[in-house]
């Protein structure tokens, strides 16, 4: 079954006289419990795409059926609708609200349900949420006291709080080292196992090889589409164990051939950009 | 959304910038504390004014000689010489009503003791006088109607001349010279306060009337009328018997108009509470202005705080809030911030009213109205100037915003 549809989608963007089209007659079905990485050069029309696939912008011309429905003429209040029930959005910079716990953070969709939910529900949801994501003994937790990956996981268990029909995931890792991107890929891979529909945005090819289809854009077309067997991040991870002891040693016996007592710290994990989110947190 | 997430949501919004809201409350909390002050000590002007008119005496007349406009607009009227002595005298043997009536002379003179001497009001009265004032003597005794008969050289003196003369000093069969004539003083009056117009009514020295005429002014016309009057039912009554009697004896034609004024006591109060009350008004207004800038501030604050949370926006529109939500919720925001500018206008307002009622000698006016009417109000203000910020942050394009940085 199509979760979503696209037919001849177009977006043109008018500044003035100029007019600019951003995508030229998008054709994209994507089945339920399919993992989608759209990727492209900047320009090419991914982000525009995914803002469409988000119900945030609507088409120029062409259909958008979203789980069974024609959105791409809704209205801007009908739209927002469609977004807290059918869809559940990860950003690259998290997005979090900044000294608000975890908790209140995942919580936060819920309280534009159309259907009220008690504030019982909602907390039950919220922390449902955040124990599928592992941070279930983080909380109450603010998210200047999380690490960039911790707040992305926030990020993911607030999208699936309202229990969506597809995840959209804008460079998901963009802000994170690769070995918080990995984890964060499995996390995604395992939801995607359980069923649920992927998209992901991303411009790393290394991060793209765990979807099971990747689409590539160039000029506000699609390239290419193309299927594969994806890599499991869970098996990186694992054998990263082993890679980081290798990559220990070697630091240390060269440190120690060369008179220092001090090992350098190994520092596995590239540290991660500063952030100018609306989290505002000093570091780490 | 969810009701009981709007307050909510704004409280949190509040908390995380705690400086801010207060300092941003401040506004509203000067505005709010100054309307409830200036209402407060407005009232309590009133009711101070309301007591010196009780303090004029009961049920009393003032009649004046000449045209006067109520309010005092053509007061030079006033010195017009239509009043004599006589027609005091037939207001209260001829008309049943009048109890007392004092033809009243009034002269600024210096009055000297030993090496002291003082410039002060000369009034030259009946014996009825204080009477018809309602004004106690604290010591020694009135004149009487024979030391009026008499034209006697006596006089009864208020509590600053005794200060400023006699140095605080008994006065009472000591000697003043006023232009040279020897009075002897056998009385001194209780302590009265301050008049209507903000005079010391206590800087004064009463003398008969005969004697005022004859011996320190030289005039032989009455500048003033006090007249008290039976009852206040028969007020009315009186005032037409008045103004009769007065028209027959200075013989006007019915087409004439009178050569007098009679003005009651209420009258009297009217135009005091009338003037307490535009002070009131005045003093209102400027608070009002005061409230005014505080809403400015807010709608200040709050559009600063939308661009700052544009991305806060952006992710709320994305996960699923609709323009009025957001709007909503910028709302309550403002609005919860003036309540508690209003709250903390009520205390601040509290105090300074009882603090300057306090210094001021006046009774402390903290109405619930006052109360009700400001947290009305700064929750107006609330609504009116967090609107457009709350506006602008309701119609932000999602994509933009949370692109934002």
């Amino acid at each position: 079954m199509h979760v979503l549809q696209l037919e001849g989608i177009e977006r043109t963007y008018r500044t003035g006289a100029l007019e600019v089209k951003a995508l030229r007659g998008i054709d994209l079905t994507v089945d339920e419990a399919e993992f989608v990485a759209i990727m492209g050069p900047s320009g090419s029309g991914k982000s525009t795409l995914m803002n469409l696939l988000g119900c945030l912008d609507s088409p120029s011309a062409g259909r958008y059926l979203l789980d069974g429905g024609d959105v791409a003429r809704l209205k801007r209040d009908e739209l927002a609708r469609i977004r807290n029930e059918i869809l559940g959005f990860v950003f690259q910079s998290f997005h979090l609200l900044p000294r608000t716990t975890a908790r209140e953070n995942v919580e936060l969709p819920l309280l534009y349900r159309e259907s009220q939910l008690s504030w019982k529900e909602i907390r039950e949801a919220a922390s449902e949420a955040l124990d599928i994501v592992g941070l279930g003994d983080r909380m109450e937790h603010m998210p200047n006291e999380l690490s960039g990956g911790q707040k992305q996981r926030v990020a993911i268990a607030r999208a699936l709080v309202t229990q969506p029909r597809v995840l959209l995931a804008d460079e998901p890792t963009g802000n994170l080292d690769t070995r918080t991107s990995l984890e964060i890929i499995d996390l995604i891979q395992r939801l995607n196992d359980d069923g649920l529909t992927i998209l992901m945005v991303t411009h790393e090819p290394e991060i793209a090889r765990y979807a099971e289809r990747v689409i590539i854009l160039r000029d506000g077309l699609i390239r290419s589409d193309r299927r594969r067997t994806p890599e499991r991040a869970r098996e990186r991870i694992e054998a990263w164990g082993d890679d980081v002891e290798d990559a220990l040693d070697e630091a240390l016996q060269e440190a120690t051939s060369h008179g220092d007592i001090d090992a350098p710290p190994a520092s596995v994990a590239d540290p991660v950009p500063e952030e100018v989110g609306i989290e505002q947190e000093t570091g780490r | 959304m969810k009701l009981s997430a709007v307050p909510y949501s704004a409280i949190k919004a509040l908390r995380r910038n705690t400086m801010r809201t207060i300092l941003t409350a401040f506004g509203i909390i000067i505005g709010v504390a100054a309307v409830i002050t200036m209402v407060g000590l407005g009232q309590g002007a009133g009711a101070e004014v309301e007591e010196q008119v009780n303090r004029l005496g009961q049920n009393v007349m003032l009649i004046f000689p000449g045209e006067r406009q109520l309010g005092g607009v053509s007061i030079g009227g006033g010195s017009a010489n239509t009043l004599t002595v006589e027609d005091a005298i037939a207001l209260r043997e001829e008309i049943p009503e009048v109890v007392a009536a004092s033809p009243e002379v009034r002269s600024q003179r210096v009055v000297v003791y030993g090496n002291r001497n003082w410039h002060t009001p000369i009034y030259g009265q009946s014996a009825d006088y204080l009477q018809i004032r309602d004004w106690p003597l604290e010591s020694g005794r009135m004149f009487d109607e024979e030391d009026v008969g008499r034209a006697s050289l006596v006089a009864v003196v208020g509590q600053t001349v005794v200060q400023e003369l006699f140095e605080g000093a008994d006065p009472i069969g000591e000697t003043v010279r006023v232009r040279g004539l020897p009075l002897e003083v056998i009385g001194v009056l209780s302590p009265k306060g301050m008049s209507l117009m903000g005079s010391v009514q206590d800087d004064l020295m009463i003398i008969p009337y005969t004697t005022g005429f004859q011996r320190v002014s030289g005039r032989s016309h009455a500048m003033v009328i006090n007249v008290q009057v039976y009852s206040e039912e028969t007020m009315d009554v009186a005032r037409a018997k008045i103004t009769d009697l007065l028209r027959e004896r200075h013989g006007l034609a019915p087409d004439q108009e009178n050569d007098f004024t009679i003005q009651t006591q209420e009258e009297v109060a009217q135009i005091a509470t009338e003037t307490s009350r535009v002070m009131t008004w005045l003093l209102a207004s400027i608070a009002g202005i005061s409230l005014f800038v505080g809403g400015i501030g807010i709608m200040n604050v709050m559009l600063v705080s939308v661009t700052e949370r544009t991305r806060e926006v952006g992710l709320r529109l994305a996960v699923g809030a609709r323009s009025p939500d957001v709007l909503m919720q910028f709302l309550i925001e403002s609005v919860i911030l003036c309540l508690l500018g209003g709250i903390g206008g009520i205390l601040l307002g509290y105090f300074a009213t009882e603090t300057i009622a306090n210094y001021a000698g006046w009774p402390a006016f903290f109405s619930l109205e006052a109360m009700v009417v400001a947290v009305g109000v700064s929750a107006a203000v609330g609504v009116f100037f967090g609107f457009y910020p709350a506006w602008k942050a309701s119609r932000l394009d999602p994509i933009m915003a949370l692109r934002q940085e």
